[in-house]
């Protein structure tokens, strides 16, 4: 069942948040990476050139700072790094996890490739995998920070299963694995993780191995401490109502792009977790005006009241020229502090969100 | 005495120079897919990568060569997308795998391309001039007319059964250009995934015997992700004119596939899908072959030709050193068979 997503939600409010209402802003967590950073991810790689791996750190460290006060500097209440240290988001992790091999890159689609990982033994937990980016972020932003993790659904069946009989089986182990590494993130005092499962979205059928996974996830986790879903666009009507029963606090979805045509599929039976909807396309590269990211926030306030509604972008936006993902994380947070406000003085019913003032 | 013949349904991952060459070349947008039409630049590398297809097959030792279909960007829908009556839409899912291909929408009468017959045209020069090549011959591949009709959209000809014989044809017009082969994979994946409903069997059987009547070569309908209705598997070995039914024993359930066989018989030759193409581990030769001889110790009928030892999907699911490993596991199988 639901986590307790009320013992957790306040400690992100900011002492100065100018409204009586308060809706959570956050993002998924990546963002367009800074050219010169691209340039110097490859030019470490290059034999001939005196650009060695401490240098990328201090790259890595100055990107992540960055872009943690570019989220910062755009009003967000959680911040994120934009995942600089991040490459592929089964590959990072993948490279961390003991039982995993590369054989090299697979095709997607036309000429994007993905380096798939093998599984060729048991998985097993070695060093922290986020810790150190976790404390750098935290220590260079004034805000909470979000963690996001990949999810061992995806980190599971995103990759070549050698070793396991079921590749249920090598999710569950690596949802264990996950556990462990939530438990260390508290221990390092995050407040705040988010589980990304984009796989669940292309095979919906599978609903029950992720909620067991998540299970295995948040074992021990107090309640203080925030656990989100991300699933990517996707039929939701095939994981609703069933996601009521997973222990989250917070699901995450991508809304926005479908112009909020599955908005009805989460109003009846009534949403359990916080709601946290995606207001801005992860997808299209024009930055959404402040009044029509605000029409889309209303449609959040459909499904749940202000208190239990978080508001993010889509999707991550690292595939946006930088300016049109800053562009559009600050119309977000504009957007959401006028509606908070005319939450406050009764200008949207809440009974009838979409009305016309 | 069965023949075991070791040999692939093609559609090979490209060799990891390759992916960078042609992506620079090419660019890595929906628009920059290959159409038919490719720069000189573009044709000089794929000449390159079936060279290198040839090369791999020779020294691994498989009876069967394939020209490995290193150009077809949208998967088995590729005879399609080259096509002038073809217009690309939206990218889409390739069946249940996290692969997308463009959607060909067929928006004009098909028309013969020869696109497919000019690659094979150099695929067979290739062989011919490779020293190693004595008991090698070339196989052909092309999407199975069921399953080109399921993965396309169809604004022509308005009917199903239609469209389906249109496209049958359009096929057959392309075999009847191809340069000489002994074997002709059709690979039908719909046929397990998307079967046609009960009473349509004959319009998908219809449509695969005329490419099939097309060719004197050994036809082998490649079905795959899993086994086939029994139903459907009965029309096909009575009305597909294939000499070989292709069955997957990796994915799905293979006591389905036995009970298909030995209820219902089977063609005079199999092929059988014993190495997983969507998994890197790589099965043992001597795995392979107990498969071999425990299915074909299931079928009844006497007098069995010829069982194609082959992977049971396209191998472009893997990555380059996988997809060299399981062609040496088949044709190593097969050596261990004779």
């Amino acid at each position: 069942m639901v986590r307790n997503p009320e013992a957790n939600r306040d400690q992100f409010r900011p002492t100065d948040h100018p409204n009586d209402a308060f809706l959570l802003t956050t993002v998924v967590g990546s963002y367009p990476k800074p050219k010169w950073l691209n340039r110097a991810d490859e030019l470490v790689d290059d034999p001939d050139s005196k650009f060695d791996a401490a240098d990328l750190e201090e790259a890595h460290d100055d990107a992540c700072r960055l872009i943690t006060h570019e989220h910062e500097r755009a009003g967000l209440d959680t911040v994120v790094d934009g995942e600089m240290r991040r490459s592929e988001m089964v590959e990072f992790f993948a490279d961390r996890i003991d039982g995993y091999e590369f054989n090299g890159p697979v095709k997607v689609w036309g000429h994007n490739y993905f380096d798939k990982p093998s599984v060729v033994e048991e998985v097993e937990y070695d060093e922290p995998w986020l810790v150190d980016e976790f404390e750098f972020t935290s220590n260079a932003a004034e805000r909470p920070v979000k963690v996001p993790i990949t999810g061992p659904y995806t980190l599971g069946f995103w990759a070549f299963n050698e070793a396991y009989p079921s590749t249920e089986e090598l999710v569950y182990d690596l949802a264990d694995l996950v556990n462990e590494e939530v438990e260390k993130l508290v221990e390092a005092g995050a407040r705040y993780i988010q589980i990304d499962e984009p796989a669940l979205a292309t095979t919906p059928e599978d609903h029950a191995i992720v909620g067991e996974a998540l299970e295995r996830i948040v074992s021990g986790i107090d309640e203080d401490v925030r656990i989100g879903l991300h699933v990517c666009y996707g039929d939701y009507s095939r994981i609703y109502p069933e996601i009521n029963d997973y222990p989250i606090d917070e699901f995450d979805v991508e809304l926005c792009n479908g112009d909020f045509e599955q908005i009805p599929t989460f109003t009846d039976p009534e949403f359990e977790p916080d709601l946290a909807l995606g207001v801005v396309d992860a997808h299209t590269a024009e930055v959404e005006p402040v009044e029509e990211i605000k029409a889309n926030i209303r449609q959040g306030l459909r499904v749940v009241p202000p208190e239990k509604l978080t508001i993010s972008p889509d999707c991550g936006l690292k595939l946006l020229p930088r300016e049109v993902a800053y562009g559009k994380t600050e119309n977000m947070v504009t957007a959401v502090r006028e509606v908070e406000a005319a939450i406050d003085s009764g200008a949207i019913d809440l009974d009838d969100p979409l009305a016309d003032d | 005495m069965t023949e075991r013949v070791a040999a692939t349904p093609g559609l090979y991952p490209l060799p990891d120079r390759a992916k960078e060459t042609l992506s620079d070349l090419k660019g890595h947008q929906k628009g920059d897919l290959l159409s038919g039409d490719e720069s000189e630049a573009i044709v000089v590398e794929y000449d390159e990568v079936r060279a290198e297809y040839v090369d791999d097959q020779l020294d691994a030792g498989l009876d069967l060569i394939s020209e490995g279909q290193g150009r077809w960007d949208d998967v088995i829908a590729h005879p399609l997308t080259v096509s002038d009556a073809v217009e690309t839409g939206g990218i889409v899912r390739y069946y249940d795998n996290n692969n997308f291909y463009r959607d060909p929408r067929v928006v004009d009468d098909l028309d013969f391309s020869g696109d497919v017959a000019g690659e094979l045209a150099k695929a067979a020069d290739l062989l011919a001039d490779a020293d190693e090549a004595d008991d090698a011959s070339l196989a052909a591949t092309l999407p199975g007319p069921y399953s080109l009709a399921d993965l396309a959209t169809d604004e022509r000809y308005g009917d199903a059964a239609e469209f389906q014989a249109a496209i049958a044809e359009f096929l057959a017009g392309e075999v009847e250009a191809f340069p000489e082969h002994e074997t002709l994979f059709l690979l039908e994946p719909s046929l397990v995934t998307n079967p046609p409903a009960e009473g349509d069997e004959s319009t998908a059987t219809d449509a695969i015997s005329t490419v099939a009547d097309a060719t004197d070569a050994d036809v082998v309908v490649q079905t795959f992700y899993g086994a086939l209705g029994e139903k459907l598997y009965a029309h096909l070995v009575d009305e597909a004119g294939a000499d070989a039914l292709g069955l997957d024993l990796v994915a799905g359930d293979r006591d389905d596939t036995v009970y298909n066989v030995q209820e219902f018989g089977s063609t005079d030759s199999l092929s059988l899908g014993l190495v997983d193409g969507q998994n890197t581990l790589v099965e043992e030769p001597e795995t392979i072959a107990e498969r071999v001889e425990w299915f074909e110790s299931q079928i009844p009928l006497e007098g069995f030709d010829r069982t194609y030892l082959t992977p049971n999907t396209e191998l472009f699911y893997l990555p380059t050193n996988k997809y060299r490993e399981k062609l040496n596991a088949l044709a190593a199988a097969a050596e261990v068979l004779d």
